[in-house]
């Protein structure tokens, strides 16, 4: 069996997981990381996106973040979201606004900058949007 | 002197004030203890934030390409002053202590020669500091119909303290609230968000990890600035509410106390009055048998 590690889901409501857990799968701003025990520490932002969680009891649950960024330890891993649900309870309604929200960015976007930031953001939310439409 | 009908009349409505602020005292019990919990739930996110900024912070240091938010902008010539206080009054002194506290600072910058300038969140800050410092406040920003404090409303707040940063509209941030040390005690506290101060690293053996930074270390920087000036504001909100339910408990219970002296005196005026007034009668109904 693999060996475990302590892993903790926070957003700044509430401590909303803290479990023993063999592996994490965290969707970084550079690409989606799979964090398993003695990983190196690496400090890492991420974007909107589902954080798949495999307890050591060898249950999956599964969450949508937006945003946010994760520390990695070798002995453990915290995520700090700056909004997190359960896949379960997320509202769709919610989502459809974020993605108003970040169309209405990009929209009033003026400098290059700015037009970049705005597009990958809506780029990211819409990616996680069909894959929640989907599940 | 007051008739006896008048005393039976104040009797009454003391009493009556004496139910409402009991009533009071129990809703900002019940609510106190909500917003304890909020704050206790909210602790973990910023401790982390706050251990995660000392890291990064050692890494980058203070070099050039620092992020401004966490340099400053070189010189300190106009100062913003975030002031929280609550919406409502009846708390006590709760509201008065920040905005004296805020007016001590402000008096203190302009005798040096700053700039200052004033958000004012929350009504009762408001009312307070624009009596003498109208001009000075640019924003107020009003959490009225707002139930229960969520991260959102500290967003909105940053979200205006940083743009106006990025506009060149300050030098330095100072946010005052006040910090919850218990039920019946709350102290105004002035904290600077900009420039971030250099997050003090509780123990230095613990600092020795090196880390992998995904992007880089400036980047994830840049990108936690905005967001530990979130978390801190949240954090002020929620210590202001429940301060503000703590003060709001006592005061209500002081003048519960309050109303019940003051029934206990007018009883006893009342009491003195009825038996005056009997005597009287009696001496009256005794003379005249005796003329007889």
């Amino acid at each position: 069996m693999a060996d475990s590690f302590n892993f903790e889901l926070v957003s700044p409501e509430r401590l909303l997981l803290s479990a023993t857990v063999t592996e994490v799968v965290i969707p970084g701003t550079d690409g989606e990381m799979t964090v398993m025990a003695h990983h190196a520490p690496t400090m890492t932002t991420i974007k909107p996106g589902v954080v798949t969680v495999q307890t050591s009891e060898g249950q999956a649950d599964r969450f949508v973040v937006f945003g946010g960024f994760a520390d990695i330890l070798p002995d453990g891993c915290t995520l700090l979201a700056e909004s997190a649900v359960s896949v379960a309870d997320i509202d769709r309604d919610d989502l459809a606004q974020r993605l108003q929200d970040a169309k209405e960015d990009l929209a009033d976007a003026t400098s290059d900058s700015d037009k970049q930031k705005a597009q990958e953001y809506l780029d990211q939310l819409t990616t996680l949007n069909n894959a929640i439409m989907a599940a | 002197m007051p008739s006896l009908k008048d005393l039976k009349n104040r009797i009454a409505s003391v009493k009556a004030t004496q139910k409402i602020t009991k009533a009071m005292q129990m809703v900002a019990a019940a609510k106190l203890r909500r917003a304890q919990e909020a704050a206790e739930a909210a602790r973990p996110y910023s401790q982390r934030m706050a251990a995660v900024m000392a890291n990064i912070a050692e890494a980058v240091g203070g070099g050039d390409d620092a992020p401004r938010l966490m340099t400053g902008t070189g010189s300190d010539d106009t100062h913003l002053l975030v002031v929280c206080t609550a919406e409502r009054g009846l708390c006590g002194g709760f509201n008065s202590q920040i905005a004296r506290f805020a007016r001590e600072h402000v008096r203190r910058l302009q005798s040096d020669g700053k700039t200052v300038k004033i958000i004012c969140v929350g009504k009762k800050g408001y009312d307070i500091l624009r009596r003498e410092f109208a001009s000075l406040i640019i924003e107020r920003i009003d959490f009225r119909e707002v139930k229960q404090m969520s991260f959102a409303q500290a967003e909105t707040v940053a979200g205006k303290v940083t743009d106006l940063f990025n506009e060149g509209g300050f030098d330095v941030c100072t946010l005052f609230y006040s910090e919850f040390k218990s039920v019946i005690s709350q102290v105004p506290t002035a904290q600077q968000l900009i420039p971030a101060s250099a997050a003090t690293s509780e123990d230095d053996a613990g600092a020795a990890a090196v880390y992998d930074y995904e992007p880089g270390a400036t980047e994830i920087l840049e990108d936690l600035l905005p967001r530990s000036i979130k978390v801190q504001i949240f954090r002020a909100l929620l210590e202001n509410v429940a301060g503000e339910m703590g003060a709001k408990m006592s005061a209500m219970d002081n003048a519960t106390r309050n109303a019940g002296e003051m029934i206990d005196k007018l009883s006893m005026s009342y009491n003195r009055q009825r038996q005056a007034q009997i005597t009287k009668e009696l001496i009256e109904i005794i003379s005249g048998a005796e003329a007889l």
